[in-house]
């Protein structure tokens, strides 16, 4: 049994630490250089099944602004997101819209999409 | 009209330093050109804002409505948007325009929070016609995040910055092919974190050490003809690729915004001490206007700290201490801040001249002697110093590689 060792970035925050994963190509053995918790949940994610959170926007009737900014609450596997964002294309909500608003619930196992800010009625 | 604080720029650090002003019981006004704070916030929907200043991973547009929300509930804050700066007079009056006309604001102390601007494309002097479809990469952003406008339908970035990178992965999910992102220098100027999430998530090929030759097309681009650099940024024959896009987003760096107040010190930002005080003791500034920072959080906090000296300043309480040169030494590219205030605390960031594996920090007028590892010229280095009690009228800082 070979050991493979390589170094991936932690893509949880900015401060990107730069992890070093042994693997025997199939488990982890062991990891090292995450300065957080988050690092080891990430290292698990990225060898088995990448995830990525979707952050874009939607379209607004009767708002100040046309669109509205949107996130997912929680990581969704990366090979499902080129797909989902064919559907969050043809959401349409009315304004107001409250920042933390659902915007649409379980796009995906649970995950719910929400506004990142609000946008007022036009006119208003 | 009076106001002991007056602010200008709304974004992350005017937010800030109007909030922190108003704890330290000022009145005070922020203005801001746009019709809605937040500045660049609103149009960086992507997260990784917040984690040091919220304790909290969040989007651009979710940091400002956290700043905002706060500004909104204090009664001696007031916002004058759609609203431009004319002219700052010495004798502390601010000459600004709104819907309401021309307006004088006299002041007891000034922050200055006014960001940094795109570098243009046309600032490169590369040949070719003047075409459309070339835009910077925070004008495609806005088009992109807040207009509901699309750009084009095939593009080439120029430039890896943040910026550039992001816009890279916002285009391909929106539908907008991209063909690769080109930068000029040897390696990526924008965080490995993009360069993992925006390119290699989506297999968008970088293009390291190449440059653009020539932009061709009739009325719109459709052809990018670029070609390989040596360290120089001479054009090396023999190896050009030619992109046949409909768009070029540029991504080539930002420039500190210090007009109409030319009359500070400055060179690219406005030079600034450790207390945030511009050349003129009743003038402040932080953000963007002075450096460029890689995260909005060193820029919230940077401005909370200048609202806070400013509100010492109106009320008299804030003493002018001597102020030290910081110099940057060897392998230093970017040194903040300018001047030191001995008798205050520093929060020093800089920029390596180019990547190390490792690296030690030495201040030697101040004993510090740091080692850093994995140093990038995107990743700025942090270092804090406490105020100290030592004759000097100069401090330098040099970064030696370690082999």
């Amino acid at each position: 049994m070979s050991l493979n060792e390589e170094k991936i970035t932690c893509l949880n925050c900015p401060a990107g630490c730069r992890i070093t994963v042994i693997s025997d190509g199939e488990k982890i053995i062991s990891f090292k250089g995450n300065n957080c918790p988050k690092g080891e949940k990430f290292v698990n994610d990225e060898m088995i099944n990448p995830k990525r959170y979707i952050l874009t926007s939607v379209y607004v009737n009767n708002g100040t602004m046309p669109l509205v900014s949107v996130k997912s609450t929680d990581t969704i596997p990366k090979d499902k997101i080129i797909s989902l964002m064919e559907e969050i294309k043809k959401i349409k909500i009315n304004a107001p819209v409250k920042v933390g608003d659902i915007i649409k619930e379980n796009i995906y196992e649970n995950i719910n999409l929400v506004a990142t800010r609000s946008i007022g009625l036009k006119g208003e | 009209m009076s106001s002991n604080v007056v602010v200008i720029g709304g974004g992350a650090a005017g937010l800030a330093a109007a909030l922190k002003a108003s704890e330290e019981k000022c009145d005070v006004t922020l203005i801001e050109r746009d019709s809605d704070v937040g500045g660049v916030l609103n149009q960086c929907i992507h997260n990784g804002f917040g984690l040091d200043y919220f304790k909290k991973n969040l989007t651009g547009p979710e940091f400002k409505e956290k700043l905002k929300e706060k500004v909104l509930s204090k009664s001696n804050i007031k916002i004058k948007s759609g609203a431009f700066v004319h002219s700052v007079e010495k004798d502390k009056n601010i000459v600004f325009i709104d819907r309401n006309g021309v307006n004088n604001l006299k002041c007891d102390s000034l922050v200055i929070t006014t960001g940094a601007k795109e570098r243009p494309f046309t600032s490169l002097g590369i040949s070719g016609k003047r075409l459309s479809g070339i835009y910077s990469a925070g004008l495609a952003q806005k088009f992109i995040n807040m207009m509901n406008l699309r750009p084009g339908n095939s593009a080439l970035i120029v430039g890896s910055g943040d910026i550039g990178l992001i816009m890279a992965r916002r285009l391909t999910l929106e539908g907008v092919k991209v063909e690769g992102v080109i930068e000029i220098m040897p390696y990526p100027g924008g965080l490995q974190r993009n360069i993992k999430l925006c390119l290699e998530d989506f297999s968008i090929p970088l293009y390291l050490s190449r440059a653009v030759k020539y932009v061709d097309g009739d009325r719109r681009v459709n052809k990018i003809i670029t070609t390989k650099v040596d360290d120089k940024f001479n054009h090396i024959g023999g190896d050009d690729i030619t992109f046949n896009v409909d768009t070029l987003v540029s991504s080539v760096g930002l420039v500190p915004n210090v007009k109409p107040f030319e009359f500070l010190e400055h060179s690219a930002g406005f030079s600034t001490t450790n207390k945030n005080r511009t050349s003129e003791n009743w003038i402040f500034s932080a953000g963007n206007s002075t450096v460029v920072f890689d995260l909005v959080d060193y820029v919230a906090q940077e401005g909370e700290k200048a609202g806070y000296m400013a509100a010492l300043q109106a009320k008299n309480d804030l003493s002018p201490a001597g102020k030290i040169k910081l110099l940057p030494g060897k392998n230093i590219g970017i040194l903040y801040p300018s001047y030191i205030e001995k008798d205050y605390e520093s929060k020093i960031y800089l920029r390596a001249r180019q990547p190390m594996e490792k690296g030690v920090l030495l201040i030697p007028e101040l004993g510090i002697e740091k080692e850093f590892e994995d140093i990038k010229p995107s990743e700025m280095i942090k270092i804090k110093v406490p105020a100290f009690d030592k004759n000097t009228d100069r401090i330098e800082v040099n970064l030696n590689e370690l082999k």
